[in-house]
């Protein structure tokens, strides 16, 4: 009985163990490629560590490529659209919540909708309806482009923190004298930091990583993101895989700082609702 | 009763008017501004995209815009490309989904109860899904590279491959490469949702289960799956949706290429509308695809309602 | 402190309705128990009250000015909900205080009235700590002292106490009683448990499907209760009831379906009417002889340490009898039952007390 419980748990950790491999293997490799030097770079092909390691590459990318520009592009972006979305997404995630009203069947419905539209659909006409009003080739007009397309789900998911909520919290707080919007602020909002910063985040990681509005929207590299950056610096410095994986760690890095802080706060919303109900 | 009709006939006040469009004007003042941005950026954008379908949008053709009816359905009906896409289309999202949920599943019951380090592991293991896309399929694309990529060596060291050659480039595997970037990168995804069910079924129910006898595999039959089988039906409907339309790993790693091997319906669009240019023609493909995958929803709703109503 | 009055109150969800002309008057500084089964309509009247539910039909006025439409943050009541409701992110000092903030209160009059609630619920040592930090009796106690703080017209109370073990629901039990004793103020409390109804009440509202049954004293409630829902609803064990038909002539005698019959003094029923008889198990007398006597077989005998319940039945009939004699331990066969005239209760066929 014991051998086999003992048996059971080194089964267990190995199988994890072999997930995290599986997970971080490629992110190793990206790492490892970025700081061997270029001549070692097919004489050591598939060792694991190169026998030297430099920042050269780093050096490179961060001085001598627009790859700066990208950067502070992409964090702009990502950080307006998610600090909007999950301001917008509250507000509609707490309705959801909260109030019955004629037309949420509606709402819920267009919003699972538009997670179904194929968006290179809507490419062609949200360039017609932005060209005019010289929101392309601009970064506000990405913000509000990714603003829509991530608002849905930002709204389901704070919607699933808020369920988490007992209503009595804000029934006290009203007789105690707070209108309902004083309620949802004072008390509401403080308790669903956990959900808010969960939204931030996937946000956040999800406007880093758009790839296709992006690229239509945005021409020439003074406002070019991070993903078309490094497709262009891909297909210009194509034979240079030094370069190209050290631009993509530094890619790399917000996205996944950002998502370390939150990934906890991901399951317990996800959660939330479900358990207290 | 002895204590009533003191106030009988007291008609039924309603309360004024202002407090009235007030209460009722609440919700909606907290959902006007997600919807107003949904319906102006994109639904007003699908109905024109669905216009578009039946009109001659040429991006650099001055002379284009005018309607064209069905024509590009009917060119559609005749295009060896795009029905080959849409094998690739199936192969594609079918392989991707049942994997990722297969590879998913099994993560989150490892993750399920409480062990030494579960929050570090737990981290670590969703990490790939905050990896950009794109890069996702950089990353792997690289991985694949016999020049800089280890994979090709071990897969010829392991027999399995008779030559360390970029499988990306072999038109027989060249799908298996996005599909492997795919369930890298989407694991997590099925991991979290699935781990956060999980951990919604109440404990004491396992304990009741085990003192009435049950076996582990039989707890997991006669709970976890039942508890489970909300939330799989509905992620593997948006994420078998969501695959299908998901289109940058395909377009970063192969492009379609080797011959159309790895084409899409999703990238087919893509390469339509960017590379040719061709609004119209990438409209009414798109369009074609809306319906089908409205078609499969529907199905499946349809399919969980009658198996609802049968038990 | 102010009187609230409660006029035909309907409330319906949709189109179900849950409660039906409610008519209550309740004056300055009175303390009044609802009591009803689980789903009457008791938390939804209170809600009505407060503000958190809207009224669909009839007049609620606080001090004599009708609230109807107003929000609840502009009706001055203070309330104590079943779960206490305490904001967790606030300390204990802060939760009460919450109240007192909003409405712009200057901080050294706050910091008395929370120095002041705390010392009178004796939750000084707590006041910088989460509620998380707290047991349930100290969590139910800031509950009650967020509602103290600062003087309300009324105070509702919701099942407050359900979540406490029964020995710290005595213990806040009498604190309550003697807050409301300190404090004179209008309250309305609901409760599942008889004896809170009966020691804290000064009037009683039994309702039941969202009708008001019977309105009165605690005494009055469990003397003569209007009709047969509110006999049997109050009162633990509850009320023997027996079908049967009242006889006139020589001899007045309530006559039960097995033929079992009791002689009666003269209560106003018209012969061979169809009548429940009501009488408590602790009037049940167990012993006696003469022709008033039965004999009832013992079916079960239940002791509680404070007395015994006898599980009776007679004929068809079973009934219950509480007594204080540890003799009766070991009753078994049958025994004589005695069913004292001026201890029964009368409801006719519509359940009405008669
Ligand atoms: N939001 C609602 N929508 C529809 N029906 C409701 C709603 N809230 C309460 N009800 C119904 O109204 C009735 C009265 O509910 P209420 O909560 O007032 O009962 P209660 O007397 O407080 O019961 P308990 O003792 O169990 O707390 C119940 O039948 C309930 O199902
Ligand atoms: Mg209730």
């Amino acid at each position: 009985m014991r051998a086999n419980k003992a048996f059971l748990i080194i089964a267990h950790r190995l199988a994890i163990l072999a997930y995290i491999a599986f997970a971080l293997f490629p992110l190793f490799w990206l790492l490892k490629v970025a700081v061997t030097p270029n001549d070692l770079l097919y004489s050591e092909g598939i060792r694991l560590w190169p026998s030297r390691a430099s920042l050269e590459h780093f050096d490179f990318v961060l001085r001598h490529s627009a790859f700066p520009v990208f950067f502070r592009n992409s964090l702009i972006v990502s950080g307006s659209t998610a600090v909007i979305v999950t301001i917008l997404a509250s507000l509609s995630g707490y309705a959801l919540s909260r109030f019955r009203f004629r037309g949420k069947y509606w709402l819920v419905t267009l919003m699972l909708l538009t997670q179904m539209f194929p968006l290179v659909m809507l490419v062609a006409p949200i360039f017609k309806i932005l060209s005019p009003l010289g929101l392309t080739n601009s970064l506000t007009g990405l913000v509000v482009v990714y603003t829509a397309f991530n608002v849905p789900f930002a709204t389901f998911l704070m919607q699933s923190f808020f369920d988490g909520i007992p209503k009595d919290l804000e029934e006290a707080a009203m007789i105690d004298g707070a209108t309902q919007f004083v309620a949802f602020r004072q008390i509401i909002l403080p308790l669903t930091l956990p959900g808010i910063a969960a939204t931030l985040g996937f946000v956040f990681t999800a406007a880093w990583s758009e790839l296709l509005f992006s690229l239509m929207l945005i021409s020439g590299n003074a406002q070019a993101t991070f993903p078309v950056g490094l497709l262009s610096f891909v297909s210009k410095f194509s034979v240079d895989f030094g370069q190209m994986m050290a631009a993509g760690v530094l890619a790399l890095i917000p996205a996944c700082l950002f998502f370390l802080l939150i990934q906890r706060y991901l399951v317990q919303g996800l959660t939330a609702g479900a358990v207290k109900g | 009763m002895a204590y009533a009709a003191r106030h009988e006939g007291l008609p039924a006040i309603r309360p004024p008017l202002m407090k009235r469009i007030a209460d009722a004007s609440a919700p909606y003042l907290y959902t006007a501004p997600a919807l107003i941005l949904i319906v102006t950026v994109m639904l007003v954008p699908l109905v024109l995209g669905i216009s578009y379908a039946f009109r001659d949008i040429q991006l650099l053709n001055p002379f284009s815009g005018g309607f064209v009816g069905l024509d590009h359905f009917r060119a559609l009906a005749q295009d060896q490309a795009f029905f080959r896409s849409l094998r690739n289309t199936l192969w594609w999202t079918g392989a991707s989904v049942f994997l990722q949920f297969a590879f998913g599943l099994i993560l989150a019951l490892l993750l399920d109860k409480p062990f030494h380090g579960r929050a570090v592991a737990q981290a670590l293991v969703f990490l790939p899904w905050a990896v950009p896309s794109f890069l996702a399929g950089l990353n792997w694309a690289w991985l694949f590279n016999p020049v800089v990529g280890p994979l090709p060596h071990w897969l010829f060291a392991m027999g399995i491959m008779s030559q360390p050659t970029n499988i990306l480039s072999d038109p027989q595997l060249a799908m298996w490469g996005p599909i492997v970037a795919n369930i890298w990168w989407g694991i997590p995804f099925f991991a979290i949702t699935l781990l956060a069910a999980l951990q919604a079924i109440p404990r004491d129910l396992y304990e009741a289960a085990s003192i009435d006898g049950a076996g582990p595999l039989q707890r997991f039959l006669s709970i976890t799956l039942p508890f489970l089988a909300p939330t799989i039906a509905i992620t593997i409907l948006l994420r078998t949706v969501w695959i299908s339309n998901f289109a940058d790993l395909i377009i970063v790693m192969t492009n379609g290429g080797p011959a159309d091997r790895t084409q899409i319906v999703a990238s087919y669009i893509f390469t339509q509308a960017f590379k040719r240019l061709d609004f119209g023609y990438a409209s009414a493909i798109a369009l074609v695809l809306l319906a089908l995958l409205l078609a499969y929803s529907l199905l499946i709703v349809i399919l969980r309602q009658w198996l609802l109503s049968k038990d | 402190m102010a009187s609230i009055d409660i006029a035909n109150i309907k409330k319906s969800y949709g189109t179900h309705p849950v409660l039906h002309d409610v008519d209550l008057k309740i004056s300055d500084g009175e303390f009044v128990v609802l009591v009803g089964p689980s789903g009457c309509g008791k938390s939804t009247l209170l809600r009505m009250i407060a503000g958190l539910e809207s009224v669909t039909g009839g007049e609620i006025r606080i001090a004599g000015r009708r609230v109807n439409d107003l929000a609840p943050k502009d009706r001055d009541i203070a309330m104590v909900f079943q779960s206490y409701a305490l904001y967790p992110h606030m300390s204990v000092a802060k939760n009460m205080s919450y109240s007192l903030r909003l409405r712009k209160t200057a901080k050294d009059r706050i910091a008395t009235v929370v120095a002041g609630a705390a010392a009178k619920l004796g939750l000084d040592p707590l006041l910088e700590r989460r509620p998380r930090a707290l047991s349930g009796g100290q969590r139910q106690r800031v509950a009650m002292g967020r509602a103290i703080v600062r003087q309300p017209k009324a105070f509702l109370f919701d099942e407050p106490l359900s979540n406490l073990d029964a020995r710290l629901r005595e213990q806040m039990r009498a604190e309550i009683k003697k807050l409301h004793k300190d404090l004179g103020a209008t309250s309305i409390y609901v409760t599942h448990d008889q004896i809170e109804a009966m020691t804290l009440a000064d009037r009683i509202v039994a309702m039941n499907g969202g009708v008001v049954q019977q309105v009165g004293s605690p005494l009055d409630l469990y003397d003569r209760p209007a009709n047969l829902f509110v006999a049997g609803f109050i009162g633990s064990p509850g009320m023997n009831f027996f079908e049967g038909n009242y006889q006139a002539g020589e001899v007045q005698r309530f006559e039960m379906e097995d033929g079992n019959s009791i002689p009666l003094d003269a209560p106003p029923l018209s012969n061979n009417a169809r009548v429940t008889l009501g009488i408590r198990p602790e009037h049940v007398v167990l012993a006696g002889h003469g022709p008033e006597t039965l004999l009832a077989t013992v079916d079960l005998v239940e002791p509680t340490g404070f007395g015994i319940i006898l599980h009776l039945s007679l004929g068809g009939a079973s009934f219950k009898a509480f007594t204080n004699d540890r003799s009766f331990l070991t009753a078994s066969g049958t025994i004589p039952v005695r069913f004292p005239a001026h201890y029964l209760h009368f409801f006719d066929a519509e359940g009405r007390r008669v």
